[in-house]
């Protein structure tokens, strides 16, 4: 029974194993149910794996199921932000209970129930429940909002490296709450449709009415919501990775309130988009997304500056290449911002060109090439944020010499070998036409696979060996029961 | 910390940085060359004529059917919606057919031919000026493009005929003014959105025209393995009309696929136009249905829209009429 208790305690007690958790579901999903489409489909996995598991898939409902699949994993990934944000900055302690403990449940309960009442028959408790489980989520946003409360004294800063105030207002903890404040207002603006377009089911696909010049109100929401909520999560990643490395400096000072700015125009820009603002909403948007991505720039300018000054200080006078080799010494400190960088060619970049050649290019291709550019950007998306908190875990995990290297370049290697694939599908139809496409489709096919396939490997051979650590007395997990993520903050 | 040699040293001596950059350059050229090598291979040309075989189905591409007048599920959350009686055409328009319009129509003058496509004329859509609204006017538009590498119709100069082995075939690489020309060519017209949907699912709110569920032998789709495709060369091809219709085929067992008022070929093979012109205000797309051999099963659910302007043209799109 103690060995049971202690390794419960160190699952769900310490920052680390709620991470080690969370990830862990994620990667069950993932593998899981990844196998039910793409490549696998084709290679009839899909169905041997609807047997076996005894799913009951209905084929009008595959919209519904999708959804509650995305927000499975995605309330997954909000629980890892949340620990990370309650482990890097200063709160009470009953808050951070709190808000760990009812997001822990809140995501548990979405995943198991969602996707057990989506894929395994319409149990209508575990809807209930998996309703339970996302009301949990949004609770426990309240409690962090009121947890990271930026006014309160205790909580201004001394430090003069970091922005702030006169008075010590820490802008960065504003930042912090700005991006926690809207992200609850914005599950809101998903709720309410949610609700709407629940009863009966009658749920669509944002990529499958984009062309549709006339939407309703609740259309545009939950557009508005999926966009919006996904940006939050890239701009709190952004302002985790810059805790974790020390972000400090007139940089900071620069791109705080840039954060600050950014993330409240972005979200009354996209909340504008159900109102009479409507037509000036996309503009609102880019002027909201320009400061943001501007701050993340200054995060990375930052970043390999102190990579270059730490990994060269032995050296007089460095070269470029000296230079280029402390950047990239040790991976897992550069690759989150360079996945940062990457995310412009996959995502951003695709974005504006998109919007620039929109009629000349994209809307003179049927609508189902523009649901592949659509569903891939944010699938990029999506998954290059998962590499950089992979990342940032691989630190959390004390790995060191070369399996630091490994894990890190691995990680790096293989998923932007896969999004740089992906990214290049979308586009395909610039270079090739649709009769001629098939070896170029193949080819993409398998850098995807490779990319994607041997990184959920990796995942999993970290995930096998966190669990026989589990089995040992003295594994590493007893370290990691009283470490916390604040304590490792780079000096 | 230790680090892999692929990167220069940072603290040995210079000679060590040289010799771990070398290597380092020596693994990059290594990577770059074979890269090189499966993008030159990925990038060879597809053959759009490969031999394909030649099965009959049986199936008479000539016939109609009527649909009766009533109500039906409509859409994927089955909405009750109402159609007069009307008849479709059993199977999508062939290669054949479509040739031998060209020819009448070139005899009655209605097209003309210039030497990348066919022209006719179309009398135009209304414009309302919205954002990203074609304003399609009217004139001379393309019906067909000729020197498109995968067109399946061969004009000599003066006849129009099919590309062998391509007679059963739907015809494919039409516009959608192609297909509405022909349709009205015969005195019928593009079935609209809803005719077409009624024709496909009957009046039970079956996600297939023939059921429930979906096999590969249920239709041509992406990667359905029939015996026309070859994904690792040319990818997938049409499959003749009326061709899951339960014939064996060389080893190749079909499953019956018909529609419950006996149409074939309602999901799968080729996406196929819908007459609708601006079914909403200032949306100058025209709509698609059916899914095509290019897409997943999931875009073969009879609710699955796609659509596209109405110049597109591709080897995954057909057509068929209905009166």
């Amino acid at each position: 029974m103690q060995f049971i208790k202690t390794r419960f305690k160190y699952l769900f007690n310490s920052t680390k194993g709620l991470i080690l958790v969370a990830i862990a579901m994620i990667a069950m999903v993932t593998a899981v149910w990844g196998m039910l489409s793409g490549p696998m489909a084709e290679m009839g996995v899909r169905e041997i794996v609807i047997k076996a598991l005894g799913m009951d898939i209905v084929q009008a409902e595959r919209e519904g199921r999708i959804i509650i699949l995305y927000h499975s994993i995605a309330m997954a990934v909000v629980a890892i932000e949340t620990y990370m944000v309650t482990g890097l900055l200063k709160m009470k302690a009953f808050f951070k209970t709190a808000v760990n403990l009812l997001i822990t449940v809140g995501y548990i309960l979405t995943m198991t129930f969602g996707m057990g009442f989506a894929y395994f028959g319409h149990n209508w408790a575990f809807h209930g429940l998996y309703i339970t489980g996302l009301s949990l989520i949004f609770f426990a946003g309240v409690l962090l909002c009121v947890a990271l409360w930026p006014w309160d004294k205790d909580h201004y800063t001394t430090s003069t490296e970091h922005a702030r105030t006169k008075s010590g207002f820490d802008l960065e903890r504003a930042a912090f709450f700005t991006t926690a404040v809207t992200t609850v207002l914005s599950s809101l603006f998903g709720a309410v449709p949610g609700s709407y377009y629940g009863h009966g089911f009658e749920t669509f696909l944002a990529e499958n009415i984009i062309r549709l010049p006339h939407k309703s109100v609740m259309e545009y929401s939950v557009i508005g919501h999926l966009h919006i909520m996904l940006a939050l999560i890239g701009i709190m990643i952004t302002l985790i990775i810059g805790r974790w490395l020390n972000f400090k400096g007139i940089l900071h000072k620069i791109a705080m309130p840039l954060m600050i700015l950014g993330c409240i125009v972005l979200n009354l820009g996209v909340w504008g988009v159900v109102t009479p603002l409507e037509p000036v909403a996309h503009m609102i948007i880019y002027v909201g997304a320009t400061p943001s991505m501007f701050a993340a720039l200054l995060l990375l300018i930052w970043d390999w500056g102190k990579l270059i000054k730490d990994g060269t200080a032995h050296l007089t006078k460095p070269t470029f290449l000296q230079k280029l080799g402390a950047i990239v010494h040790d991976p897992l400190k550069f690759g989150p911002t360079w996945q940062m960088l990457f995310m412009n060619f996959t995502t951003s970049g695709i974005g504006i060109f998109m919007a620039i050649r929109l009629d000349e290019v994209f809307r003179l291709w049927p609508a189902r090439e523009e649901r592949i550019e659509l569903t891939g950007h944010w699938h990029a998306l999506s998954a290059i944020i998962a590499t950089i908190i992979l990342m940032y875990y691989g630190d959390m995990l004390g790995l060191k010499g070369k399996v630091r290297q490994l894990y890190g370049w691995s990680i790096i290697f293989l998923s932007d070998l896969a999004l740089g694939a992906v990214t290049v599908f979308e586009m395909k139809r610039l270079v090739i036409s649709e009769a001629e496409q098939q070896p170029l489709v193949n080819l993409l096919m398998y850098m995807i696979d490779f990319g994607l396939g041997f990184l959920l490997v990796l995942l999993a051979i970290v995930m096998v060996w966190r669990l026989t650590d589990l089995f040992k007395p003295k594994g590493r997990w007893t370290e990691e029961a009283t470490q916390e993520l604040a304590q490792e903050v780079a000096k | 910390m230790k680090h892999l040699p692929i990167f220069p040293s940072l603290r040995g001596g210079r000679s060590s940085q040289r010799s771990n950059l070398m290597a380092s350059l020596k693994l990059i050229r290594v990577i770059a060359l074979s890269m090189t090598m499966v993008l030159l291979t990925s990038c060879s040309p597809v053959d759009l004529n490969a031999p394909m075989p030649a099965y009959e189905t049986g199936v008479d591409p000539d016939a109609w059917v009527e649909i009766p007048e009533g109500e039906f599920f409509y859409g994927q959350f089955n909405e009750v919606e109402f159609t007069p009686a009307f008849e479709i055409m059993v199977t999508d328009v062939t290669t054949t057919q479509y040739a031998d319009y060209l020819n009448a129509a070139l005899e009655d003058e209605t097209l003309k031919v210039d030497e990348k496509s066919v022209l006719g004329f179309y009398p135009g859509d209304p414009f309302h000026g919205i954002k990203h609204e074609l304003n399609i006017e009217a004139g001379d538009w393309e019906y067909i493009p000729l020197a498109d590498p995968s067109q399946r119709i061969k004009f000599d100069g003066s006849t129009f005929s099919a590309q062998k082995g391509y007679e059963d075939h739907p015809m494919t690489s039409v516009t959608w003014f192609g297909a509405w020309g022909y349709c009205q060519f015969i005195e019928a017209e593009l079935p609209t959105e809803i005719q077409w949907e009624k024709a496909a699912r009957g009046t039970d709110g079956r996600p297939f025209p023939w059921g429930w569920e979906i096999a590969r032998e249920n239709a041509n789709f992406y990667s359905s393995r029939d015996p026309f495709e070859d994904m690792s060369s040319f990818g997938s091809r049409t499959t003749p009309i009326g061709f899951y219709n339960g014939n064996n085929y060389d080893g190749y067992q079909t499953i019956d696929s018909v529609s419950p008022f006996g149409l074939y070929d309602m999901a799968g093979n080729v996406w196929q136009w819908i007459g609708d012109v601006q079914f909403q205000e200032g949306f100058s797309d025209r709509l698609m249905r059916g899914g095509s051999k290019d897409t997943y099963d999931m875009d073969l659910r009879v609710w699955v829209r796609n659509s596209a302007p109405p110049m597109y043209f591709s080897p995954g799109v057909g057509f068929r009429c209905a009166r």
